[in-house]
């Protein structure tokens, strides 16, 4: 197994973070690149959002063109470097390997991918590009997480002047504030912005907040079009009473603190309660398990069928012998100058709801108390309405925007993608919207409609 | 368990595994290695007037990822003195009554040179001889090795010169590198040998360093060409040695040689007319132990068969090679994908597109192809690319008597195919 075993939580919590997923070696990569089929009109090149040819890259990596297989995935997603690493690709591309119906392990494409971008990116070799001239025409990219690179990207290469605008202090987006560290690095997120910077040449703005710093009116006077990569916001509240004592926190907001400080600056505690069940629940869990907490347990108001997390993601969260609390439903936050603990309700599956799944009742009599030192709420995020609902014409549906299927927003001059579109989905699916959305751009400043 | 000893014109070992002449058999010590591990007979490194090798001598020809699927070497015969070596035939011999020894030798194309080495080789105790007429590089320079192999002529006066020296049974190893194996062949039974053993290396060059641009192997910054040999070259020698077991006056025995790495290869060589199997590659690759599957492998396979000794199936498939015009021209079969078996990958269906018979449809909505009977020609090709055994299969159809190309042109008729012709082609035959 690529993990190591988790006795390491009373250990270093640098070692604890180390690469879930390791780079292979060159002859790994090349014996693995072998066992690739080559299949025509691939499984996995269908089930990957940005449809990177994933045999052809495979391929090449196979015959040591491991450039040339770098550029197969740059050309359909800019981003391949972290896609390689954060992807589910157990669900997309490797859980669509026709090896599966061998009885055979399906193709590391994850790692392959991942070997070759780091090739490109550790010998600083440009594939993409360069650049069509300047069209004399430019475009601001709110946003620098995924859905934003890869839009500027696009819009780089296509010869427009790129402004990428971002509030937090460096660019990246999730990629450097919200992914786990055992699955990417700062300083990768970091190298992977700059490459593809110079492969497209967009200007970086960080710590520059849209809205505040600078204006929507000044934007529309500069640029000819605006794409939103805004992402979400703040966590949702609980809406439980002492919510606000300290010791509760914001999964978003504290992975956010986790990346941006050295791990032993970060308070942990004894006793951590996960409120969620979600991919991002899974995330926190298992860092504050890798932080050194004794006792992380995750509660959720439905039962394991129902939960939202990947199953490969549970079960890294189970080595990392996270504890989860099935039918528990978070009433209040005790405590008094901080947290002590969450009283919980039990639950029972009753009529099912909207989304089919049994509604979560509460089983009456039921409440319990589970000691806390840090409680993390991972039940979602709002999303930048505070922003978005400046834009006139942009329409929002749930807090998600609407788009046509250009990714046209309801003012013409601004597209969108990624997570305020979608609710939060994968990195790659922001990729895939960023890398259209810009072409539609093209199109419609071309004349051509969007 | 079935008796897998042989009797090759008259050198008997306990089993038709040797090892052929090559790094492997240099010493007795590596001899003895080989005995205790299993082998039936050991061929002696090439001996004769002892010369001097170059620094590097292999390359190798890999094969997405796995290593030496061919080896070339440039090496020459032993370096050792003649005395040496017989020395230790004789203890190695001595050592090992029941298993087969035999001398390589090649000298100067004289008949006191080739009468001296006979002679004393005579009183080794050694089981057979094997003439060296295939080494392809170097030796061939001097006028030996494959420079006596490629000339019918010659292979035939020097096989009787020695058969005029000899007193235990004399092999001529044969080289590939000729038009038609078939004419050194009968040109070593006409100058009496008692069999033949091929092939020996095939002339190559593995590859370049493409920093360098040098052909590998690199001496000094230069190269000079090999000789090929290991499972790359395992086609080329079935087919040699089916050539000349199906000769019709073909009559002694072959010692099979050339990238025979497990027991079904040496299975396969037999069924194509060899009594003996020669290993070098696979040895110089795996060591001696991998006798140890080759016996045990061998015998399973021939008990599963209910053959009980090496001659029940020895030419069994020798016996089926005919002249390409001989062939039923009429014979029929098309393509079948097991939809259960079938993964999905589609290779079979670009692989006709693209170099057969645009005989495959994919299919909306699923991923298994549909053959297109009416058009597939019957080629085999898409059961070779299909990744999953038994997927593909290949079915016959109708009844046609047979009728070859021979019997059409025979029959003053135009041949004609029983299969498609590409739409329209018809209207200009
Ligand atoms: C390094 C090397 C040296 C060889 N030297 C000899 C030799 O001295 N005499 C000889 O008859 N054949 C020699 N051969 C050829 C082998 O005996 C054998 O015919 C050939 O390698 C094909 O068998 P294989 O595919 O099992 O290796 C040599 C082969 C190799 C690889
Ligand atoms: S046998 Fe040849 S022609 Fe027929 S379907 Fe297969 S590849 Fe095509």
């Amino acid at each position: 197994m690529l993990e190591q075993d988790l006795d390491r939580r009373t250990q270093d919590p640098e070692a604890n973070f180390a690469d879930i997923k390791p780079p292979l070696s060159d002859e790994y990569a090349v014996v693995e690149a072998n066992r690739c089929l080559y299949c025509y009109e691939a499984p996995c090149m269908q089930a990957c959002p940005t449809h990177i040819d994933v045999p052809e890259f495979i391929r090449r990596i196979g015959t040591r063109n491991v450039a040339g297989a770098a550029r197969t995935i740059l050309e359909a997603n800019a981003l391949g470097a972290s896609c390689a690493r954060v992807c589910p690709t157990e669900m997309l591309c490797e859980g669509m390997c026709v090896m599966h119906h061998m009885d055979m392990p399906a193709i590391d494409i994850g790692r392959l991918q991942r070997y070759a971008t780091d090739h490109v990116m550790k010998h600083d070799i440009q594939v993409l590009g360069p650049p069509a001239p300047p069209n004399g025409r430019s475009v601001a990219v709110v946003g620098a997480g995924p859905a934003g690179l890869a839009a500027a990207t696009e819009l780089g290469l296509l010869g427009y002047q790129v402004v990428v605008f971002d509030d937090k202090p460096e660019p990246g987006g999730l990629n450097r504030y919200g992914i786990a560290p055992y699955k990417m690095t700062n300083q990768e997120a970091r190298d992977e912005v700059e490459y593809l910077r110079k492969t497209a040449g967009f200007t970086l703005k960080a710590g520059v907040r849209v809205g505040r710093d600078v204006t929507l009116e000044e934007l529309e006077k500069e640029f000819a079009a605006i794409f939103l990569g805004v992402g979400l916001g703040s966590s949702r509240r609980l809406q439980i009473p002492g919510e606000d004592l300290p010791g509760v926190v914001g999964a978003t907001e504290w992975i956010e603190e986790l990346r941006s400080k050295p791990y032993h600056e970060m308070k942990v505690g004894r006793r951590v309660v996960v409120v969620g069940a979600g991919n991002t629940a899974i995330d926190a869990a298992t860092e504050a398990s890798r932080l050194g907490a004794e006792q992380v347990t995750i509660v959720y108001r439905r039962g394991r069928e129902e939960m939202p997390a990947y199953e490969f993601e549970y079960e890294l969260a189970l080595k990392d012998r996270v504890d989860f609390a099935w039918f528990t439903h978070p009433v209040a936050v005790l405590g008094g100058d901080k947290v002590t603990a969450l009283r919980c309700q039990r639950m029972q599956p009753g009529e099912p709801d909207a989304s089919g799944r049994p509604r979560p009742v509460p089983v009456p009599g039921s409440e319990l108390e589970m000691p806390a030192d840090l409680i993390i709420k991972a039940t979602g995020q709002e999303s930048q309405e505070s922003l978005l609902s400046q834009v006139k014409g942009l329409v929002l549906k749930s807090g998600k925007v609407v788009v046509s299927e250009s990714y046209q927003t309801g003012n013409p001059r601004y597209f969108a993608g990624g997570d305020c579109l979608n609710g939060g989905k994968e990195v790659v699916n922001a990729v895939a919207h960023g890398r259209d959305a810009a072409r539609s751009i093209h199109a419609y400043l071309n004349g051509k409609g969007a | 368990m079935a008796d897998l000893s042989i009797n090759m014109a008259g050198i008997r070992s306990p089993n038709p595994f040797w090892l052929a002449s090559g790094p492997p058999t240099n010493t007795g010590y590596q001899a003895d290695r080989a005995f205790e591990a299993g082998w039936g007979g050991v061929v002696w490194k090439t001996i004769g007037d002892p010369i001097v090798n170059v620094n590097s001598r292999y390359g190798a020809l890999g094969y997405k990822g796995q290593r030496v699927m061919g080896l070339n070497n440039i090496e020459l015969i032993t370096d050792r003195p003649i005395e040496v070596n017989l020395k230790e035939i004789r203890e190695v011999k001595k050592r090992w009554p029941d298993r087969a020894v035999v001398a390589s030798l090649m000298v100067e194309s004289s008949r006191e040179k080739w009468h001296d080495i006979v002679k004393r080789v005579n009183d080794t105790g050694a089981d057979g001889i094997e003439l060296n007429f295939g080494c392809p590089h170097g030796m061939s320079e001097r006028g030996m090795g494959s420079a006596v192999g490629q000339v019918p002529e010659y292979t035939c006066q020097i096989t009787e010169w020695v058969k005029e020296a000899a007193r235990i049974p004399v092999l001529v190893k044969l080289t590939p590198n000729v038009a038609d194996v078939v004419y050194p062949g009968l040109a070593a039974q006409r100058g009496g040998a008692d069999g033949v053993a091929l092939i020996n290396t095939i002339n190559s060059v593995t590859g370049v360093n493409l920093d360098s641009l040098v052909p590998n192997p690199n001496v000094h910054g230069h190269s000079a060409h090999g000789g090929y040999c290991g499972p790359a070259v395992k086609p080329i020698a079935l087919n040699m040695v089916g050539s000349l077991a199906h000769h019709p006056e073909f009559k002694i025995p072959i010692s099979g040689i050339g990238g025979i790495e497990s027991w079904s290869d040496a299975a396969e060589f037999i069924a194509m007319g060899a009594t003996s199997v020669q290993v070098c590659t696979a040895a110089m690759k795996y060591g001696f132990r991998m006798v140890g599957d080759l016996i045990d492998g061998l015998g399973r396979w021939m008990d599963s068969k209910g053959f009980k000794t090496i001659a029940d199936f020895r030419g069994l498939a020798s016996n089926r090679m005919r002249d390409w015009g001989e062939l039923d021209l009429n014979y029929r079969i098309v393509a079948h994908i097991e939809p259960d078996r079938c993964i999905g990958c589609q290779l079979c269906y670009i692989a006709c597109e693209d170099a057969a018979h645009q005989s495959i449809r994919l299919v909306e909505g699923s991923r298994v192809p549909r053959i297109d009977e009416a058009t597939c020609v019957g080629c085999n090709l898409c059961s070779l690319v299909c990744p999953v055994p038994h997927c593909i299969n290949m079915q016959t159809r109708n009844g046609q008597p047979v009728k070859s190309f021979k019997e059409y042109v025979a029959a003053g008729e135009a041949p004609r195919g029983n299969y498609p012709l590409h739409e329209g082609d018809e209207a200009y035959l």
